[in-house]
C-alpha cells in the first residue's frame, strides 16, 4: 500500500516534470525558460527525497540539499545575466 | 534608474553561510557517509561564487584579498607531505594510520592521516573551480 503510494506520487512528479520541460522548450521568453528550469529543480528534489524513502536509505540526503544550492545559484546567475548582460560585474557605478 | 537588489543582498549573506557550513560537514562527513574532500571544495567555491554574483568584483577583491592560485600549491603540498610524512617512519609512500583519542569535547574520536590528504584535495578543488571562474569573469573587456 505505502509502496503504490510512493509510487503514483512519483509517476505525478514526473508528469509535473514534463510539463516544466514543455514550458521550457516552448516559453515565448528567456525568464519563462529559467522559471521552468527552476521548477524542475525543484520537482528534482521532490523526487529524490521520495526515492530514498522507496529505497530505505540516507545516503541520499545530501544530494537534496545539493540541487537546492545549485538551482538557486544557477537560477540567480541566469537572471542577473538578463538584468545586467554581465553575470559578475567588475566595478559597480553608483 | 538605480536599480537596488537589497533583497538578493540580504538573503546571499544568509545563505552563504548556510553554504559554508554544509561544505564543512561534507567535508568532515567523508570518511564514513557521502562526501568528501572534492564536493565539499565545489560547495565552498559556490559559496564564494554566490559573493562574486551578489557584490561585484573589486568590493569582494577588498573583503577577501586572497590569491586563489595559491590555494592550489598549498593542497599539493599538503597531499605530497601526508605521503612523505610516512617514509620518515620506514613505511612506503602514502601510508596511512589512525588512531582514536579522547578529545575534550567530542568525546571519542577517530584521527586518521587521510584527512590532511583530503584537505589537499579541498584546497586544490577550490582554487582550481574559482581561478578558473574568475579569469574568464576578468577578461570581458
Amino acid at each position: 500500500m505505502f509502496q503504490t503510494i510512493m509510487f503514483i506520487s512519483l509517476v505525478l512528479l514526473s508528469l509535473s516534470i514534463v510539463v516544466g520541460l514543455y514550458r521550457a522548450i516552448k516559453g515565448p521568453s528567456t525568464p519563462d525558460r529559467v522559471m521552468a528550469l527552476d521548477t524542475i529543480g525543484i520537482n528534482m528534489i521532490a523526487g529524490v527525497a521520495i526515492l530514498s524513502i522507496v529505497m530505505n536509505t540516507y545516503a541520499f540526503l545530501e544530494v537534496i540539499l545539493l540541487i537546492g544550492i545549485l538551482a538557486f545559484i544557477g537560477t540567480i546567475a541566469f537572471s542577473k545575466f538578463i538584468e545586467r548582460g554581465v553575470v559578475i560585474e567588475r566595478k559597480r557605478d553608483e | 534608474m538605480k536599480t537596488n537588489n537589497v533583497l538578493l543582498h540580504t538573503l546571499s549573506r544568509v545563505v552563504t553561510l548556510i553554504i559554508l557550513i554544509f561544505s564543512v560537514y561534507l567535508f568532515f562527513a567523508g570518511h564514513n557517509n557521502p562526501g568528501g574532500g572534492f564536493i565539499g571544495g565545489l560547495m565552498t567555491a559556490s559559496a564564494l561564487m554566490l559573493m562574486y554574483l551578489t557584490f561585484d568584483f573589486s568590493k569582494i577583491k577588498k573583503a577577501l584579498p586572497i590569491n586563489f592560485t595559491s590555494f592550489i600549491a598549498a593542497g599539493l603540498l599538503f597531499a605530497i607531505g601526508t605521503g612523505f610524512a610516512s617514509t620518515l617512519f620506514g613505511f612506503p609512500y602514502l601510508t596511512q594510520f589512525f588512531d582514536y583519542y579522547q578529545l575534550p569535547i567530542l568525546g571519542e574520536v577517530e584521527l586518521t592521516t587521510a584527512l590532511p590528504f583530503d584537505l589537499g584535495v579541498y584546497l586544490v578543488v577550490v582554487g582550481i573551480a574559482l581561478t578558473i571562474i574568475l579569469t574568464i569573469a576578468e577578461d570581458d573587456k
